[in-house]
């Protein structure tokens, strides 16, 4: 019976045929293309009203030679919110709890931003890795410590998105078993499981949002120290 | 009178019942006919659905739900 918590996260494949390549690129039906209008439809206008604030938010920390980068992020924060807010709709396979996806996005945007900053500008980047004004004697131990936690990061990044999101998918599961099972026998808790499940669905909409946003902005930041 | 239409180039719901074979067979079925027919089928929702001037929520809400539909299907043995 506990196995089948699990089941939601399993690829979803029909006779065998893996449909995770569908799930991963539904949500680009959802942007449509430019059209050459000054005024295009409500929905063109409300996403590119959206894109331009995002874009404008993670790219005014960055100096010139950042910008290059706007349209991966901004299609990179695109991609994941679509993707984190589609999986909160009965029934759909979320991408993004699979661990393999976010470190597969995780690790190349990371080491893209490692070998920028060390192939253009080595001292500065290598700079990074000791604080002004420690003390002469920490220097060591903190050298370790910044090479650690800089080596982490892609690590970090993917297991971040995964936890967070397979935790709230899992929760959310949870909480609904115990209100329908609790509702033939005590119908006031089964109520206030189902407040808890409101509250936890409401939570769940900003993660989703808010960890696509954390995602990015951090990639955002380590290339802001390395460009 | 009517006029004299093309079998291949009939709509679907002026085909008589014992036509509907051999317009099956007429029709493209190769990749890049595929295509075009997704192609088609997605401007004619596009435009009449999401590209006017007053789009409402029920033209992105038909999308989803249709895509519930779908992963509902696919995970039905799971269940």
């Amino acid at each position: 019976m506990n196995l089948s918590f699990f089941d939601q996260f399993s690829s979803p494949s029909l006779l065998g045929i893996p449909l995770v390549l569908i799930s991963t690129m539904f949500p680009a039906l959802l942007i449509p293309s430019m059209d050459k209008r000054w005024v295009t439809n409500r929905l063109s206008t409300l996403q590119l009203w959206f894109i331009n604030l995002v874009t404008k938010q993670l790219m005014s920390p960055l100096n010139n030679k950042g910008h290059k980068w706007a349209l991966i992020l901004t299609s990179l924060m695109i991609f994941l919110l679509l993707i984190n807010l589609l999986g909160l709709l009965p029934y759909t396979f979320t991408p993004t709890t699979q661990l393999s996806m976010n470190l597969a996005l995780a690790f190349p945007l990371w080491l893209a931003t490692l070998l920028t900053g060390l192939r253009n500008q080595p001292s500065t980047s290598l700079g990074h890795l000791l604080p002004e004004g420690t003390p002469t004697l920490l220097i060591p131990a903190l050298i370790l410590i910044e090479t650690t936690s800089l080596l982490i990061r892609p690590l970090a990044l993917g297991v971040r998105l995964t936890a967070n999101l397979t935790a709230g998918h899992l929760l959310i599961q949870l909480i609904s078993t115990a209100t329908v099972t609790l509702f033939s026998t005590m119908p006031a808790v089964s109520l206030l499981a189902l407040l808890v499940l409101f509250l936890l669905t409401i939570l769940e909409i900003a993660v989703a949002m808010i960890q696509a946003y954390v995602f990015v902005l951090l990639l955002s930041l380590y290339l802001q120290e390395n460009v | 009178l009517p006029s004299a239409v093309l079998l291949k180039d009939m709509k679907l719901m002026d085909v008589k019942l014992g036509q509907l074979g051999s317009w099956l067979a007429m029709r493209d079925f190769t990749p890049g006919g595929i295509m075009g027919a997704i192609r088609r089928g997605h401007s004619r929702y596009y435009n009449k659905y999401i590209n006017v001037r007053k789009g409402g929520l029920g033209g992105l809400s038909m999308v989803l739900a249709g895509y519930i539909v779908l992963s509902y299907m696919w995970s039905y043995s799971h269940i």
